[in-house]
């Protein structure tokens, strides 16, 4: 099943059939749990590190036998190549640390890639659900019942106070980051976002590029997410984000209209110049590739493309990075042959 | 006004020099005033929340510098052996008791970072009863040290039994966990 996890551009997220998917690629639900009687990660001995992947077997074991999702493998890092870690980082099925340094780590994810569990990351268990389009509700639901199954085996570090133990306070109590993932191209070329996000931080709700802290905002996506884990409860939390995240999609909606109704002229050049361009183009970086995709997303919203389909976009995104490509060819490539590779996927790929 | 060097861009970046009493301006748009170092680079390394984190603990006074605390002084996890000033620096805690062990000094970063220190969702389907039941003996606990000084007897007698059945009820359902 590894193999099908590092070969496939596909996870569960990337599937059509999300609501909103025009605005919304993905729903986002993470737990931070810990167990009691072992140190954080950071301070751990190897062997009490081994316990632990030890216990998240159990754990996946008791999932397993629960059977409300596809079957859950676990996999120890350490035994994979860092190219295919990378692979899943693209995935978002793990954390770019979790890659870099596998010593003593694992993951367990569903056969849908729906569900993954990092485990021995900052805290020793790092639950995660994704879906595609705005589905915060059910995918906290999901995520729950992984928390509940593994509980049912582990002994997880709770204070009747605090709540859920976790490495870092700032995710004590819930250990609940919820996040939505949003292409918003019309409120940035209408010069809105800079305004919303900074009304969005004042909602309790922080905003991140793609691939998390402190990256850019490759192709107009961007990360919502909550900022507290403390205080309110799980759905309280989840509530607000889908309140907060069906006004943006509200605006941005607007804004993408507008732009339509004021300057069709303009945004059908750029939008087909986009498409021409990538499905032309013999070298092209995976920046240019992914501003080029954002404007063939807004195309296909605006009915300017109507024979692509959200999900052939997504796949694209990923599939399209440098491990994917470098992990088909089976060989380390120069970025120029990556770059050359990328045009070539996508033109294959966008002649059906 | 346009950038005097490419001609394209709008100046953003003004510059006035005098030297021995000659003035010399220049107008550049930011671009351009970047590369001839007129600008200095803002871009710096990329600050993680745990450095952040650790920034502003940095300030946390468990003594301050007027009354600074003797060596011994400092928080330590009896578990773990995390000391605060580690924590301050790595933004991230040795184990699940330092909470306990350090509360004190992580109460007021925890509000400050949460804006509120007590949880109120999501409790552990199967040990989290026993945290419950924690809470309500810690409880009885109190009631009864009110009646025995109210000379209630038959009141304490009750509450006595109440907590051992509580007591029992907690051991038979508490396995599992390492350190209790």
């Amino acid at each position: 099943m590894w193999n099908k996890l590092v070969t496939r551009p596909i996870s569960k997220w990337m599937e059509p059939g999300g609501p909103h998917p025009e605005v919304v690629l993905s729903s986002r639900i993470r737990l931070a749990r810990n167990l009691d009687d072992l140190t954080f990660p950071h301070r751990m001995t190897e062997a009490d590190a081994e316990r632990l992947i030890k216990a998240a077997e159990d754990g996946v074991r008791e999932i397993n036998l629960m059977g409300f999702a596809p079957k859950v493998e676990l996999y120890r890092l350490a035994e994979t190549p860092a190219l295919e870690r990378q692979i899943l980082v693209d995935k978002h099925l793990i954390s770019p640390q979790q890659a870099k340094d596998a010593r003593h780590k694992a993951v367990a994810v569903s056969e849908d890639e729906a569900i993954s569990i990092m485990v021995n990351e900052e805290d020793h268990l790092r639950i995660q659900v994704l879906s595609p389009g705005l589905q915060l509700q059910e995918t906290w639901r999901l995520a729950s019942l992984v928390d509940d199954a593994l509980e049912q085996k582990l002994h997880y570090a709770f204070h009747e106070e605090r709540g859920y133990l976790t490495a870092c306070p700032t995710n004590v109590g819930t250990g609940l980051r919820a996040s939505v993932m949003m292409h918003l191209p019309g409120l940035v070329l209408t010069q809105q976002a800079g305004r919303l996000f900074h009304n969005l931080s004042q909602l309790g709700l922080v905003v991140r590029g793609l691939y998390g802290e402190g990256t850019e905002a490759a192709g107009h996506i961007f990360q919502i997410s909550n900022q507290n884990s403390l205080g309110k409860t799980e759905e309280e939390i989840v509530a607000h984000l889908d309140a907060v995240v069906q006004k943006v999609i509200e605006t941005e909606k607007q804004a993408r209209q507008h732009l339509y109704r004021e300057m069709r002229l303009q945004i059908e050049d750029r939008v087909a110049r986009a498409y021409g361009l990538l499905s032309n183009a013999r070298v092209i970086t995976s920046e240019e590739a992914m501003r080029l995709l954002s404007d063939v997303r807004l195309g296909i919203d605006l009915g300017v493309l109507p024979t692509l389909a959200y999900s052939g976009v997504n796949e694209l995104m990923v599939a399209m990075q440098p491990a994917f490509l470098q992990r088909s060819e089976g060989r380390e490539l120069n970025p120029l042959d990556r770059d050359t590779k990328r045009a070539t996927l996508i033109r294959s790929k966008l002649a059906g | 006004m346009l950038c005097e060097n490419c001609g394209k861009r709008e100046a953003t970046v003004h510059k006035t020099v005098i030297t021995n009493g000659q003035k010399q301006e220049s107008h550049l748009c930011e671009l351009c005033a970047r590369e001839s170092g007129a600008l200095p680079d803002f871009s710096f390394p990329n600050l993680s929340i745990q450095q952040l984190l650790g920034s502003f603990l940095g300030q946390e006074p468990w003594g301050g510098p007027a009354m600074k605390a003797p060596p011994q002084a400092e928080p330590t996890c009896r578990y773990c052996g995390m000391t605060y000033t580690q924590f301050a620096q790595s933004g991230v805690l040795g184990c699940a008791k330092c909470y306990d062990e350090m509360e004190p000094h992580l109460l007021p970063l925890i509000k400050r970072i949460q804006g509120t220190v007590t949880h109120s969702g999501k409790v552990p389907k199967r040990t989290g009863g026993i945290a419950r039941k924690r809470r309500e003996l810690q409880q009885l606990r109190h009631d009864l040290e009110v009646a025995v000084q109210k000379e209630q007897y038959e009141e304490a007698a009750r509450i006595r039994d109440q907590m051992k059945q509580m007591e029992a009820e907690i051991k038979a359902g508490g396995g599992g966990s390492g350190v209790e």
